[in-house]
């Protein structure tokens, strides 16, 4: 064999069931987890008369469409929310799956808990219906989101079917300088090499950047791996990785874990692994990032100006690009920063963790956000909440003029369903990863930032840094 | 949902001419909150189909004669990306639609289309452009063939265009295979696979528990 395996590889191949030959595999998947969203696969299964073949690999829990307000319970303000939410406590005490329900202290939005509560571990396949799956991939799994029939098809049968992706390996170097979060390494990357960039590949993070990361860092930065249109991002695992998942409640114990661990230490890449394209990303000279348009690719350094669209490359290009700045009520050559906001939120699968949470308060500390401002903050699970009360982090963003809420996928994805959502027009500089039109609410213009970034627009009532950064 | 073969069409197709168009304006959250697997036709590219008075969006393409009868999709690239929802895929099949093609897809649209019998077409970014010019051009009138069985598309001037699919996928399509049945052929090959990682890897596991044929049987209760 020419060259070494990379982490991809060998992950691969310790779980296939079979190969068919036209680089599609049966792929055995060692962890499936539900939202309210899949709730109609129980239904299907049940039609069908099939059992969920390991129902104790199998989880869910309530994150995309319940309420984030405080005393939430199964009625929504998103239409319908609750038939989804009964629909999957039923299914799930139907079959005996574990269920982490609206007022358990696991709940939360699933790439949160998941790493959490070691539910997702290192050297393992990880599914769910939700694209940001691909988060689990900074412990060094293989995750990626799948849609309905796949879910049921891993639910049924323990497997799933796939085509092996690419190998891509984006090494970030260089000094990564003060103040610059995970949050504008991967924006940045995703503004170089595009939104389709990643189509086809998994993409292993790597280089001195990475390792002096924190595992909730490299979730975020796997996180939007699908903002590339990559199948799934992944990390390495390391001592960091074992650190933070030792002890946790679902991580493997005693002899169990040391077996596991001599394992995960055989699953980085060799170093004379080869990759179908290999990217370097200098750090040392990167500025806080923020997007400009409906893409994710849209995406400008804070002291840049919106682009041009007649110098874009195709004319298709340019097209997509007016049509942006018309949705963004942007000009060409404006600058972002300064640019007045109606709201600020920090949360999501991208942004909302116990550091992103420490990170903002630290901006937030002794200061009061801008009048006229509306000001969100959804800590990622119930035990993340729990943690950031215990440090006094919530007083400083109450104190600071933000509503401190629930956890829950809702205000990053529920604007366009009637759900909860900012202000027909309003203009949001946002901790998420979608700035895509309608997301947040009709008309609504989402700005992605870090959490820092966040937090310092809020105060400054426009697009702001913060003063370290 | 019942599957149909996919092997050839000919039918009208419809320029979308833009990039990256996401799933969310594919089907719009609003319009996805049905816990069942049909009827999305109505919600298909609703915020640009629909003004916010909800009439006609004159402009928009489907919204044009013979367009709204398209049974084929040209789309820009990276057609499908972001969200997850499989919705995507059946708001399009419901309102009429058997196939896009596009230069590239999200990925999990890609493979959501695919297991429920619609067809992705992947070709070159200029080619796509090629066929929408030659569709406009003709009014709509000008019909685009794709065929599975021979992996080719063909302009409504006579080009072809050759194309790949997976072959376990191309076969299941063509015989509008049930995947979990598809793969629940080589249960033999899970039960073994299963019960020897389950020695091999049991951190990943929680107990001891081996699989056999009844695991995939529902019990009698």
């Amino acid at each position: 064999m020419m060259g070494g395996e990379t982490l991809l590889d060998k992950i691969w191949r310790d779980h296939v069931i079979r190969d068919f030959g036209d680089n599609t595999y049966l792929l055995h998947v060692d962890r499936a987890f539900l939202h309210e969203l899949a709730a109609v696969a129980f239904e299907s299964l049940k039609n069908a008369r099939r059992p969920i073949l390991s129902p104790e690999l199998t989880f869910a829990t309530v994150d995309h469409l319940l309420d984030t307000t405080p005393g939430r319970g199964d009625d929504t303000i998103i239409p319908n929310g609750k038939d989804f939410i009964q629909k999957l406590r039923a299914g799930a005490r139907e079959t005996g799956i574990s269920f982490f329900d609206i007022d358990t202290a696991e709940q939360g939005i699933v790439h949160v808990i998941a790493p959490e509560q070691a539910v997702a571990l290192p050297g393992t396949v990880f599914v769910c219906c939700d694209s940001h799956t691909s988060t689990i991939g900074g412990l060094g799994a293989l995750a990626w989101g799948i849609g309905t029939t796949d879910i049921e098809h891993v639910m049924a049968t323990g497997g799933i079917v796939q085509t092996k992706p690419q190998t891509m390996r984006v090494n970030f170097t260089g000094a990564l300088p003060r103040g610059l979060t995970a949050k504008d390494l991967i924006l940045h990357l995703i503004g170089e090499i595009s939104a389709d960039g990643g189509n086809g590949y998994a993409i292993e993070y790597a280089g001195p950047v990475i390792e002096q990361l924190g595992v909730e860092e490299r979730l975020s930065i796997c996180n939007m791996s699908i903002e590339l249109s990559a199948r799934l991002g992944l990390i390495a695992p390391d001592d960091v990785t074992y650190e933070y998942l030792a002890g946790r409640p679902y991580a493997p114990k005693g002899a169990q874990w040391d077996m596991a661990l001599s394992y995960w230490r055989s699953l980085p890449s060799d170093p004379s692994a080869q990759y179908d394209r290999v990217i370097d990303i200098d750090c040392s000279v990167l500025t806080p990032q923020v997007t400009w348009g409906t893409s994710p690719e849209h995406v400008i350094g804070f002291h840049d100006h919106v682009p041009d669209p007649s110098q874009a490359e195709t004319k298709r290009e340019q097209a997509s690009m007016s049509r942006a700045l018309d949705y963004m009520e942007l000009k060409p050559g404006m600058r972002i920063a300064g640019l007045p906001i109606n709201a600020a939120f920090i949360g999501s699968c991208t942004n909302s963790r116990l550091s992103d949470l420490r990170a903002a308060a630290k901006v937030l500390e002794g200061r009061k956000i801008a009048e006229g401002v509306m000001a969100i903050c959804s800590p990622g699970s119930a035990q993340t909440k729990r943690l950031a009360e215990a440090e006094g982090i919530d007083r400083i963003f109450k104190d600071a003029g933000f509503e401190w809420r629930e956890s829950g996928c809702s205000l990053c994805m529920s604007g366009g369903a009637g759900g909860e959502r900012f202000p027909d027009h309003a203009r949001v500089v946002s901790s998420t990863n979608r700035n895509f039109e309608h997301r947040q609410g009709r008309n609504v213009k989402s700005h992605l930032a870090s959490p820092e970034t966040v937090a310092a627009s809020a105060v400054a009532g426009r697009i702001a840094i913060a003063e370290h950064q | 949902m019942e599957r149909k073969p996919f092997r050839k069409l000919t039918e009208i197709a419809a320029p979308l001419r833009r990039l990256n168009v996401d799933t969310d304006a594919i089907i719009p959250g609003a319009q996805l909150l049905k816990v069942t697997k049909g009827g999305f036709g109505q919600g298909l590219f609703y915020n640009w189909r629909y003004k916010e008075n909800g009439e006609e969006e004159p402009d928009f393409i489907l919204n044009k004669a013979p367009y709204q009868h398209a049974k084929i999709l040209l789309a820009g690239h990276n057609f499908a990306c972001g969200s997850s929802r499989e919705v995507a895929v059946w708001a399009l099949r419901d309102y009429g639609f058997r196939c896009v093609i596009a230069p590239s897809f999200g990925n999990i649209f890609y493979s959501n289309a695919l297991k429920n019998g619609f067809l992705p077409v992947v070709i070159a970014e200029d080619d796509v452009e090629r066929i929408s010019d030659e569709v406009e051009a003709s009014q709509g009138a000008g019909k685009v063939t794709v065929d599975l069985e021979k992996c080719r598309v063909v302009s409504p001037g006579g080009c072809e265009y050759a194309f790949e699919v997976p072959e376990n996928y191309r076969q299941a399509m063509l015989d509008a295979l049930d995947p979990i049945a598809a793969t629940l052929r080589f249960k033999d090959d899970i039960i073994a696979f299963q019960n020897r990682d389950r020695d091999r890897r049991s951190w990943a596991y929680f107990g001891p528990r081996k699989i056999d044929d009844d695991s995939f049987n529902m019990g009698d209760v």
